[in-house]
């Protein structure tokens, strides 16, 4: 900590802060370490073959025999194609109408005062706040009142519930950021309110709509309680239920297609991290996820 | 990013003002049932899908198992003395507790570490340190499962080469428990460290300078220049998680399912175990308000804690 006063001029680096750079290095690589050791194991043993995994032989750390084989498996597997797709419709259909909501919401929020306006602002946020393991219960009952217990759309009703609030409160911030004069200029130019909406303050606020668009998108390809809760038969399943309830058949695992299936469940969050990482972090740090 | 999160609040004030001052009245009503259009969609969603289901859960939850009569608070009364409920409160409390400061203390370092190397090599790093945070949660916990596995795990193997005997990870009551608590520090340090790294770039170096003048240590400018700078995003990051971390199922349910001995369960998987497993609703619905009360109390701390951050930067 000591160091920083001096690292934005290298050459007044003194023995000792270069001690503790060089130290920091090698915790942070320890710590990288430690935090990608589950990755790379669900790498190693996806590569195994089963013959591999059940000899237990060797260090299970490493593949002997490298194979695509689980891969090949679940990818010409027609239950996981399903799992794979529900889990696209309802995500993409999860981001949409969150997005809509939410923008919608947070404009009103942040440009229109309207009566209790403020007190909903913090009602968006003490929403937010709930955890979906609170009403799953309850929701239960209500979904099946619905029926739309095992159908998945009933995720797209629920997941909304979960991406919005905070979709919302980090919208709000980025729509009070805007300066009021470029509103009162589209007024005086005779714009209304859901053309200054769209040709405004939606392409000024273009980072954090990205940033509220992941958050979305992660909530609802990672959510697991609901999924489990409200579907039970392959065909309605999402991957978070699906590969577990599909690949691990009373105490037979068959961890080589289960590590698989994780790693090409976890693709496009990854993916999508590697490349709108700055995206990804402002909208962490922009409105205080849970975490 | 401290504007960030006090945004909203800020803004939804400035709004109600400028509002007032600037236009004429029927442009205001206009205006103000427009933004009531706008916010309808979340309205209904809230409605539907938050608020009335957290009453009708307080209604669930004073039913009998055959919700065919009403029994007060009979369900509460029940799990409070039943022996299994006792360890879910109290594995509850530790799992969240225990995990939240080891979360906020490797955090913290973490955030640190990051701050003391140049900003241009900040970037990769923190990018291979998030990935645990990347992963949904559920598919990281399986591989985690896999390496715990009793008979020919990950962990076990490297025990024995030491010379160490196997351990049965997920099969003793209290290293099952740490086990648990292991999977969600790992998990949530990333967030932490993001917070805090955004925390400490805010600090403004003029403090630090001024108090190596005074002659202060490092230890020194940690207390009374670092922390106290740092303190509402610390406590507003430690109360958010401590409510994600008291309500978590993922973990639980795919590591353990509760066991051995109902010893790692905690609420929301007591809750899916009793209320959809055992289908008894009424019992799920009471387990689950329990968590109601501790959320309450972080949800009041959280929001005052933005509201008065609100004042002083307004200020």
């Amino acid at each position: 900590m000591s160091a920083t006063a001096t690292l934005h001029k290298p050459n007044s680096l003194h023995r000792q802060r270069l001690w503790a750079l060089w130290g920091s290095y090698i915790a942070l690589g320890v710590f990288v370490i430690m935090f990608l050791v589950p990755p790379f194991y669900t790498l190693m043993t996806s590569l195994k073959s089963s013959t591999e995994i059940s000899a237990q032989e060797g260090s299970p750390w490493i593949v002997h025999h490298p194979t695509l084989e689980n891969f090949w498996y679940l990818i010409t597997n027609a239950n996981f194609q399903t799992f794979y797709l529900n889990s696209i419709i309802v995500t993409v259909l999860t981001v949409a109408v969150s997005m809509v909501i939410s923008v919608l919401a947070a404009f009103s929020l942040s440009r229109m005062g309207f009566w209790g306006s403020q007190t909903l602002s913090t009602g968006v946020f003490l929403t937010y706040l709930v955890p979906p393991s609170l009403l799953f219960i309850p929701l239960f009952q209500i979904i099946g009142g619905l029926g739309l217990i095992n159908n998945f759309w009933c995720l797209v009703l629920l997941y909304p519930t979960l991406a919005v609030p905070f979709c919302t409160w980090i919208m709000i911030g980025y729509f009070s950021s805007i300066p009021k004069e470029l509103d009162e200029a589209a007024l005086i130019d005779g714009a209304g309110y859901l053309q200054m909406l769209w040709k405004i303050f939606i392409p000024v606020a273009m980072p954090g709509i990205i940033a509220a668009t992941i958050f979305a998108f992660t909530v609802s390809w990672g959510a697991f309680l609901y999924p489990l809760a409200y579907l039970y038969t392959s065909n309605q399943m999402v991957l978070t239920v699906g590969i577990i309830s599909d690949l691990i058949r009373g105490d037979v695992f068959q961890w080589g297609k289960i590590m698989a299936g994780c790693l090409l469940a976890s693709l496009p969050p990854i993916v999508i991290y590697a490349f709108l990482m700055d995206y990804y972090v402002a909208g962490l740090t922009a409105g205080a996820t849970k975490g | 990013m401290a504007d960030g999160t006090v945004a909203p609040v800020d803004g939804a004030q400035a709004m109600g003002r400028s509002g007032g001052k600037t236009s004429l009245q029927r442009f205001a009503q206009r205006r103000s049932t427009m933004g009531f259009l706008l916010c309808l969609p979340l309205l209904v969603l809230v409605a539907c899908f938050v608020v009335y289901p957290a009453f009708y859960a307080i209604y669930l939850s004073m039913l009998n198992k055959k919700m065919t009569a009403f029994v007060g608070l009979g369900n509460f009364q029940f799990l409070l003395k039943r022996s299994t409920f006792q360890l879910v409160i109290f594995q509850s409390c530790l799992f969240a507790v225990t995990a939240v400061v080891l979360k906020a203390l490797i955090g913290f370092a973490l955030a640190h570490l990051m701050h003391n190397i140049p900003g241009k090599h900040q970037r990769i790093w923190r990018g291979l340190l998030l990935v645990p945070w990347v992963i949904p949660l559920a598919l990281s916990t399986l591989t985690w499962w896999w390496m715990f596995d009793p008979s020919y795990s990950a962990f076990n193997w490297v025990l024995n080469q030491f010379g160490f005997d196997n351990v049965p990870w997920l099969g003793v009551g209290w290293i099952a428990r740490f086990c648990t608590i292991a999977v969600n520090v790992w998990y949530g340090t990333p967030f932490f460290m993001i917070m805090y790294l955004a925390a400490l770039k805010s600090v403004p170096e003029q403090l630090y300078e001024a108090a190596s003048i005074d002659g202060a240590n490092a230890v020194q400018k940690l207390f009374f220049v670092t922390l106290p700078m740092m303190r509402n995003i610390i406590s507003i990051t430690v109360l958010f998680s401590l409510i994600v971390t008291f309500a978590d199922f993922d973990i639980v349910r795919i590591l353990t399912s509760g066991g051995p001995q109902d010893m790692t369960h905690v609420f929301a998987t007591y809750a899916f175990q009793v209320g959809i497993q055992s289908g008894d609703i009424p019992l799920g619905a009471a387990d689950s308000l329990f968590m109601f009360p501790i959320l309450a109390f972080a949800a009041f701390f959280v929001l005052r804690g933005v509201t008065k951050r609100t004042k002083e930067i307004a200020a």
